[in-house]
């Protein structure tokens, strides 16, 4: 379990010219450790560059300065996607395409052997209890179902290494949570390394092994909580006092940065300086 | 068919067929001159006589090739030019709006100048419609490959999609609705002016026998042709939205 995963050192990344008044530092001198098979969330404040420093790991965005290592190879901008699969945010599922073509064009682009294509897919779609919608288009399904097949796609490329963009954003409190304890069934099975980013402090306390509290405007580590519960977890950890705990930890750590959040958007004239 | 529906093909066949009486009681009657318009039987009469000569066919043919080769050049001129200008932000900022400007002025205008480059012959014409045709499909293919969703390139691209896979699995098909309404709507504006074209000034095709008709005061078969084009026109149409509707639903 020591082994690292991915290795993120003195990461930073700027949008715009340093200087320009319209520059922005979402990443400040970020340094992390995964291991391998852990489950870390990026909790924070919209706006903290968690989206960022999770496509700086998957390799869609090269860093302004700093290193990132993952499975020990270098990600300078370029995607492994042989070693990371990503779930974004949004379904990302092809409306062009079937729910199978869209496991097809996946492996495909992934460069796995034709013949492993039908078998891999079924097999995800099965975890994920989808099956039966396998020749469905997405707009023919529900947003937790699109959200539930886009899962599916994200596991069914078998990479060790799965980063996930808010999946479970668009979906409602009932639905995530179902979502959310299945992932956490599944990936029990898998043991396969994952960075996940929320905003939902629950989210982040039922399926992390790990917290990783961000703040923003720079975007740094604040605190990283540990989350000491063995995988798969019941919907029972939920009720357990430690939960609440942890739960009221994390909001007590954002609440401040939230509220610095919002008043720099109400007022970026102050908050600037 | 639904209810709905049913009502919408009942109201649209009512008009015409309120348009066809129209046509036939004001000829019967006289109150439009039979010279004007004929009546309905003289000129089913006509076209029954029409399609009898080989004349007709040879025209319908010459105008039909006129049709397809302008189109096939506009087609693939302005999905090349299209595609190519949305390859960088920069050259989509610069021309698009000279190709849509471009597009308001009316190309009939420079008819003429088509006959002086082209000659009277069918090249002319093709070179016309082809003209006219080219700038709502390279609009129509600008618009298609730009506006596409940025979340869908990404998420091909973390999965390793290569620039190839890229445009044949994420880029055209995202963009083939679009792309298909412009092929339709230049594909109509070039049948119109390769028949516009012929009728102001040419030697054979469709247009040519209709202005021929109108010069001779043979108004009978004058709308014989003219319901022919319409009749094909509307069979085109009609399969062109069959094939759109069918790439549309996959």
């Amino acid at each position: 379990m020591s082994e690292s995963a991915i290795s993120i050192r003195n990461v930073s990344q700027r949008y715009g010219d340093a200087g320009a008044p319209d520059s922005v530092l979402a990443l400040d001198d970020i340094s992390l450790e995964v291991r391998k098979g852990e489950f870390v969330c990026l909790l924070g404040p919209s706006g903290c560059g968690k989206s960022t420093l999770l496509n700086v790991i998957g390799g869609l965005f090269k860093p302004t300065s700093g290193m990132c290592h993952v499975a020990g190879r270098l990600v300078d901008g370029s995607p492994h996607p042989d070693k990371i699969a990503f779930v974004f945010q949004e379904s990302t599922l092809f409306p062009w395409y079937s729910i199978i073509e869209n496991f097809r064009i996946a492996l495909k682009f992934q460069g796995i052997p034709q013949s492993e294509w039908d078998d891999r897919a079924m097999q995800a779609l099965k975890a994920v209890g989808m099956s039966s919608f396998a020749s469905h288009y997405p707009d023919q399904l529900s947003v937790g179902m699109r959200q539930r097949v886009n899962m599916a796609r994200g596991i069914c490329v078998e990479t060790d290494i799965l980063l996930m963009d808010e999946p479970f954003a668009a979906l409602d409190e009932q639905t995530r949570m179902v979502l959310g304890e299945d992932l956490s069934q599944l990936l029990a099975a898998t043991g396969k390394t994952i960075v996940f980013v929320t905003h939902s402090l629950a989210e982040a306390v039922f399926l992390s092994d790990r917290i990783v509290v961000m703040s923003a405007r720079p975007g740094k580590i604040k605190t990283i909580i540990d989350v000491n519960e063995a995988h798969p977890r019941s919907p029972d950890f939920m009720l357990e006092p430690r939960f609440s705990e942890l739960r009221n930890e994390c909001y007590a750590l954002l609440r401040d940065e939230i509220r610095s959040t919002m008043a720099a958007q109400r007022d970026p004239q102050s908050a600037g300086a | 068919m639904d209810r709905s529906n049913f009502a919408t093909r009942s109201i649209q066949i009512s008009f015409l067929a309120v348009l066809a009486g129209a046509w036939w009681l004001a000829t019967e009657t006289g109150s439009i001159s039979r010279l004007f318009l004929p009546q309905p039987r003289a000129v089913y009469a006509a076209a029954e006589r029409l399609v009898q000569t080989a004349a007709f066919w040879s025209a319908v043919s010459v105008t039909l090739m006129t049709i397809a080769k302008a189109f096939l050049i506009a087609m693939i001129a302005g999905i090349i030019v299209g595609y190519l200008v949305t390859r960088t932000r920069l050259a989509t900022q610069v021309i698009e709006p000279i190709i849509s400007g471009l597009f308001t002025i009316p190309i009939t205008l420079f008819f003429p100048m088509f006959i002086l480059f082209f000659g009277i012959g069918t090249g002319s014409k093709v070179a016309y419609g082809a003209t006219y045709a080219f700038f709502p499909i390279a609009l129509n293919t600008i618009a298609a490959f730009s506006n596409m969703d940025e979340r869908y390139l990404r998420a091909a691209r973390s999965m390793g999609a290569g620039r190839w896979q890229t445009f044949r699995h994420i880029l055209l098909p995202g963009a083939l609705p679009v792309l298909m309404t412009g092929m339709r709507i230049g594909f109509f504006i070039c049948f119109a002016s390769v028949l516009g074209g012929e009728t102001i000034s040419s030697v054979a095709g469709v247009g040519r026998n209709i202005a021929h008709a109108a010069e001779l005061m043979e108004s009978a078969r004058m709308y014989a042709w003219i319901v022919f084009v319409i009749c094909t026109s509307v069979t085109l149409n009609l399969i062109v939205y069959a094939f759109e509707n069918r790439i549309r639903n996959r």
